[in-house]
């Protein structure tokens, strides 16, 4: 048996890999997106007829090949990102500001609200994510805003149960007693001394509902239900490549790796954040 | 104990009505069916679209048609289709099976592969097979489950040959798609053998256990892993729900044709008898599981049933 201080130093080496890892993968790819429109003007919809279908690595024009139109596989990547990373990250921002306040409402004073969002949960658990998002979206029509829209209705729970969770926990604690003691308001204590204690797991459960969300974005408009297919984006391109896998493999390969790469990252940032703000492991699945 | 899975029993049954109340919801925004049935044409007159709204029952109030929609779950009866009438529970009765197949084949072989590798991790905590396979499962989390699906018919069926890309031909044409969700299910269960053999190993019967003198694998496999597998059969019994989410896409590059191939193609038909009866069941299914595995961890472990 390895003794316990080696495990310690190897486990903290671990670590610091997770972080430079996690910011290298997450941030270069955002980096990327962020910076297209100065990188590729064109927005990834330039038609190189002569270079159609180039596989990659072959031409300095087109490092990642080009596909059966003739666009830049490279620049299509890095504009598709924009949907991803902004699905991503307003899905988040939207179940996160509901689901906060519900869960703190719900284990500050519990009751009603308490029992209504365990039902909410209940629910949540016995329905996944994709049948739903397949219902609302084959019957309200594809679209990003849509996306965005039953990923918050469906998601703000799993913050309002980790919120509550972590508001039941505190709320016997002796700083709030004396707090409200002294009189404090019921709110003032809800959001100067509640709110900022249970911000770690909260941001945790962010980082990887982000990544998360890529996902379901990717798959969403792979099947059809997401993005409109005349935006470029990851899944979109995914869905294209798949009907000429044969001839062009390229095009099917590189834009699932940049989904890898950008949900690797954030996860491995959401591992690392996991130990540095919840050792007691209330975020761990 | 009674009380126990009375009190489960009851929690499903409010779970069943809030989910097909949502469904029941969900079908209803998406406008006239007599409209759709008949298509946009030219002949149709007001009085055709009546008669049909009156065989279809849509002329009663919403909450009549969501307890009729409730008594025709009971007896199976999910209405007809859009698309030549077929009884849609006939068209579900087809597919079901196909899904299901799909979901305990990758099931058992996630837990085969899981199983092994989770423990193996969990013994050398801390030192490079554990970090290995820590790194693997993050990978395996980290792309969508149809990207694998094709890189596996990328590799398969184009560079090697081997496997046909998609259909249901024979035992082969079984092979990618299970071995899809099995991977992604697998990136996911080592974790949990993982910290559940870790929780089990630090407990004091072990400690009892080893300083018995039993041999190591007898601790391992008779001791820690027995009494981790009841926590074990809860997770992967929770994650029903997003097994089935994933087959219902991996069926869609397959072409496999369970549950998820006849809802996309009831969505591309606007066919809403039969995008209705598929979640449905499969929602009822999901329900279903969660409830026996909550009542089993409650029968085996009673420390569960006072929670």
């Amino acid at each position: 048996m390895a003794t316990a201080q080696a495990v310690s130093s190897s486990r903290s080496w671990f670590k610091s890999l997770e972080l430079v890892l996690g910011l290298l993968f997450a941030g270069g790819i955002a980096l990327v997106v962020l910076l297209s429109p100065v990188l590729f003007p064109d927005g990834g919809e330039g038609m190189d007829l002569m270079a159609r279908l180039t596989p990659p690595f072959q031409s300095w024009g087109h490092i990642l090949g080009t596909d059966p139109l003739g666009r830049d596989v490279l620049a299509r990547v890095a504009v598709g990102g924009k949907i991803s990373l902004m699905v991503g990250f307003l899905s988040v921002l939207g179940a996160v500001t509901i689901g906060t306040l519900v869960g703190l409402v719900a284990g500050y004073y519990r009751g009603i609200a308490e029992m209504l969002l365990m039902r909410f949960a209940d629910i949540q658990l016995a329905l996944p994510f994709i049948l739903v998002a397949i219902m609302f979206l084959a019957i309200l029509g594809a679209g990003i805003d849509k996306v965005i829209l039953v990923m918050i209705a469906t998601q703000w729970v799993q913050y309002a149960r980790l919120v509550r969770g972590s508001v039941l926990a505190m709320r016997e604690r002796e700083f709030i007693l004396s707090a409200r003691a002294i009189g404090v308001g019921n709110g003032r204590i809800i959001f100067t001394h509640i709110l900022p204690n249970v911000l770690g797991p909260i941001i945790i459960l962010m980082t990887l509902q982000v990544a998360n969300n890529i996902l379901l974005e990717s798959s969403l408009t792979f099947l059809g239900l997401g993005v409109d297919p005349l935006i470029p984006s990851w899944g979109g391109m995914l869905a294209d490549g798949r009907t000429y896998l044969q001839t062009a493999w390229w095009v099917s390969v590189f834009p699932g790796l940049a989904i890898m790469f950008t949900v690797l990252g954030l996860n491995l940032l959401g591992d690392w954040l996991r130990d540095l703000l919840d050792p007691t492991g209330q975020t761990s699945k | 104990m009674a009380g126990f899975i009375l009190k489960r029993l009851l929690q499903a049954i409010f779970v069943v009505l809030a989910v097909t109340l949502i469904v029941a919801f969900a079908i209803r925004l998406s406008g006239d069916p007599a409209i759709m049935m008949l298509g946009g044409g030219g002949n149709v007159t007001e009085q055709d679209l009546q008669n049909i709204r009156q065989a279809l029952g849509l002329e009663r109030p919403f909450y009549v048609q969501y307890l009729s929609f409730l008594q025709g779950i009971l007896t199976g009866d999910f209405g007809r289709s859009f698309m030549g009438g077929t009884p849609v529970s006939l068209l579900i009765s087809r597919a079901l099976p196909a899904t299901l197949l799909l979901a305990f084949a990758s099931l058992i072989v996630s837990i085969i592969l899981s199983v092994p590798l989770g423990i193996y991790a969990a013994v050398h905590r801390g030192r490079w097979p554990d970090q290995l396979i820590r790194i693997l499962s993050l990978v395996g989390l980290s792309f969508p489950n149809f990207w694998l699906a094709i890189m596996l018919v990328l590799l398969f069926s184009i560079v090697l040959g081997l496997l046909p890309p998609s259909g249901m031909e024979g035992p082969e044409s079984f092979i990618m798609p299970a071995l899809t969700m099995a991977i992604i299910l697998t990136a996911t269960n080592v974790r949990l053998v993982r910290t559940s053999m870790l929780e089990t190993l630090s407990q004091q019967y072990i400690m009892v256990a080893r300083s018995k003198g039993l041999r190591d694998r007898v601790v391992l496999y008779k001791h820690a892993l027995r009494n981790s597998a009841i926590p074990l059969v809860t997770y992967i019994g929770l994650q029903f729900g997003g097994l089935i989410g994933g087959i219902v896409i991996i069926e869609r590059v397959f072409n496999w044709p369970g549950m998820g191939t006849l809802a996309f193609d009831a969505i591309s038909n606007r066919d809403y008898p039969v995008l209705q009866g598929t979640i449905t069941v499969l929602a009822l299914f999901i329900i279903l599981i969660n409830l026996l595995v909550d009542i089993a961890y409650g029968l085996i472990d009673p420390r569960i049933r006072t929670e």
